[in-house]
């Protein structure tokens, strides 16, 4: 008889009671959700990033549908972190569920000072940094984009608390595992990758961009290979580094996908919208996926892609 | 609010409009006038996101019980590809969704205005109104003759009926707002319900707003989950002291929103930044941080 795979997963000391977790920005902090769909058959929550202060966000319209994929141009709207700890502080606490917070800033300071602010949460395990925003001290440079802007975040938020840092990096770059090595060496606990990968839409009947932000940030089952790639560079460079995989999730194979590259665990984000149950749905699949391959639990799936011998470095090599 | 997995029972094509009416007991018996369904799309096309429709008619009682009916004009992949569902399909269905119309309580006199399939909606209300023994008038509009909604059924619930349509092919040359001051002095309106096109809502809105007439009006505005979870769907709409505003999203307030309190410029302008707000309007304190920001 085959025995039923276990979920639990171990990121380095940050545990899940299943691998798949809702992404930051697409799912709330549950507490939308918490009527319509058992919140239980989750491996955790990722928050909506929360930054200092109320923030309204951009105008819409702030989102275009694209080919298997959206494009969005949120401009991190949330209540700010005193609000967030008032009305999301006690549905937290009493979730059952693990929770990660994601933090949100515009300068180090306004990492620092959340971080301060969510790091006695009840209920929290992790922080995750969204660290692809604009630094208004160095000319709005995106700071996941430099690996020294990116440490200084990570570094100073690790200094603060001793819950986890995942540090959230962006796919838009030149060299990913630089970026991800100087995060690791600030501190961070943990990467979570990737975050939207910066895009545009124009109505060609009226030549208007579709965003009223113009440009933003593409998700959904278009952007799966990109994170696929980024998540098997990254654990290649890293292996010992926890790794939560996020782009293009909506069944258990994609999933599956994410770990085989290297993921420790996986982010469901865009599915959420058009599958309220996709969190459970997917953790469910992974688990008769196990099952099927008579596997034991999800870190017999970490990094087990199967390279052929004698490839050549496969990095820049497209077509 | 629950998703189902629902059974066309009949897909019908009224004037312009595709009808489509659904088995959805659990949704039906929940369902208010201006709430929304979400319909999912089918796996293995390259468009994800469901579709929103207002509910024009939930039927608890009688041959229809436990149907649901939407009315949708056939724009884009998504609305083409349900204009070719048949009976016996099934859809997966999320609903009911978004507050509904407020009860006029003590104000007797209602005035509703539908523009485009923005009627479609506004009949399940009249019902619901005539049944609380409220008088109601109507102004339905759209841009053309084929494109006003079931006009029988609009003179079948309404004490008095105005069509207008842009081009003259039926009931008064022009837009529902050219209708409305006479409608609204003839009929003594204490309430109007609105939905429709967003510049008509607009419009609407203003109107009442200088004759301090409470105005609801059911907006409409991209939505990629109906959920609440991905505030795309936001509405800029003023503190209800007048001080300060707030992105509301039109899926969990909405859709359904006092016009008085849309800052209208913000929302529908050509440019969000360089707006006047409203009058008598001051923008809320921005939140300090704890300490100053280093420089
Ligand atoms: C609360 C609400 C109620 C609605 N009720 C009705 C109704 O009763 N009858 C009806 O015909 N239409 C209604 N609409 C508009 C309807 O949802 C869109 O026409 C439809 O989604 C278009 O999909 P598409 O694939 O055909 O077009 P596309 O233009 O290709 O759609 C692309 C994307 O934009 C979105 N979108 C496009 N137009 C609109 C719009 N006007 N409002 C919101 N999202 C839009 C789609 O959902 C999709 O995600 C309603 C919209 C909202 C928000
Ligand atoms: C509408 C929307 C809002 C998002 N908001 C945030 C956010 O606040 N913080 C963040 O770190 N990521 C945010 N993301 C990115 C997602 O968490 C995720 O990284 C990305 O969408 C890729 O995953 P997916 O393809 O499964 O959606 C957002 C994505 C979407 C679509
Ligand atoms: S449509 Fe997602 S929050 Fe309203």
């Amino acid at each position: 008889m085959m025995t039923e795979a276990r979920l639990d997963v171990d990121l380095n000391g940050v545990r899940f009671p299943n691998p798949v977790l809702a992404a930051s920005g697409c799912f709330g902090s549950g507490r939308e959700m918490a009527g319509v769909i058992d919140l239980a058959g989750l491996g955790g929550i990722v928050t909506k990033s929360v930054t200092w202060a109320p923030t309204r966000g951009l105008s819409t319209p702030r989102m275009a549908e694209t080919p298997s994929g959206m494009l969005n141009a949120i401009g991190l709207q949330n209540p700010g972190v005193e609000e967030f700890r008032a009305k999301d502080g006690p549905f937290i606490e009493s979730l059952g569920v693990p929770v990660v917070v994601s933090v949100a800033g515009t300068s180090v300071e306004e990492y620092s000072q959340v971080t301060l602010r969510v790091r006695d949460l009840p209920g929290v395990v992790a922080i995750e940094a969204n660290i692809s925003c604009p630094n208004v001290e160095r000319r709005n440079q995106v700071f996941a984009c430099h690996a020294d802007q990116a440490a200084e975040v990570i570094g100073a938020m690790t200094r603060l608390t001793t819950v986890p840092v995942f540090a959230k990096l962006t796919a838009d770059v030149t060299n990913i595992v630089g970026v991800a090595q100087a995060c690791v060496r600030a501190g961070a606990h943990g990467l979570s990758l990737i975050n939207t990968l910066l895009g545009m839409a124009i109505d060609v009947e009226t030549f208007r961009p579709r965003l009223g932000a113009v440009t933003g940030g593409l998700s959904g089952p278009a952007i799966r290979p990109v994170a696929v790639r980024c998540v098997y560079q990254v654990a290649q460079a890293l292996p010992e580094t926890p790794i939560i995989g996020i782009g293009g999730v909506t069944r258990a194979e994609d999933a599956v996908e994410l770990m085989v590259a290297g993921a420790w665990a996986v982010q469901v984000g865009t599915a959420n919208f058009f599958n309220p149950g996709a969190v459970a749905e997917v953790a469910a699949g992974i688990g008769e996926f196990l099952t099927r391959k008579g596997l034991a639990g999800p870190t017999d799936l970490r990094g087990k892609v199967q390279l052929r011998r004698n490839v050549p470095e496969p990095a820049h090599r497209r077509g | 609010m629950i998703r189902a997995r629902c059974e066309v029972l009949s897909n019908r094509r009224t004037g312009r409009y595709h009808s489509l009416t659904l088995v959805a007991p659990e949704i039906a018996e929940d369902a208010k006038p201006g709430q929304f369904i979400e319909v999912g799309v089918p796996e293995g096309r390259d468009i994800l996101l469901r579709r929103p429709f207002s509910i024009h008619q939930a039927s608890r009682r009688g041959g229809w019980a436990g149907t649901l009916e939407i009315v949708f004009d056939a724009l884009g992949p998504g609305t083409a590809w349900l204009a070719e569902a048949r009976s016996h399909d099934v859809l997966d269905v999320v609903g009911p969704l978004g507050r509904p119309f407020n009860d006029p309580g003590d104000l007797s006199t209602c005035l509703l205005v539908g523009g485009g399939y923005g009627a479609a909606p506004l009949y399940f209300l009249a019902e619901e109104l005539r049944a609380k023994d409220k008088a109601v008038h109507m102004i339905v509009g759209a841009r053309t003759a084929e494109r006003v909604f079931k006009p029988l059924e609009g003179k079948r619930l309404a004490s008095s009926l105005v069509f207008t349509t842009d081009d003259g092919t039926m009931g008064e040359l022009g837009r529902v707002t050219d209708a409305l001051p006479s409608v609204i002095k003839r009929t003594g309106a204490q309430v109007v319900y609105a939905c429709g096109p967003n510049p008509m809502l607009r419009a609407v809105g203003e109107y009442c707003r200088d004759l301090e007439i409470p105005c609801q009006v059911a907006v409409e505005e991209l939505m990629a989950c109906g959920l609440g979870i991905c505030w795309t769907c936001v509405v800029p709409f003023i503190a209800l002291d007048g001080r300060g505003w707030w992105n509301v999203r039109a899926c969990v307030e909405g859709p359904v929103l006092n016009a008085a309190r849309i800052w209208w410029d913000r929302w529908l302008g050509a440019s969000a930044d360089d707006q006047t707000p409203p009058e008598g309007f001051t923008a809320a304190p921005e939140p300090q941080l704890a300490k100053p920001w280093p420089r």
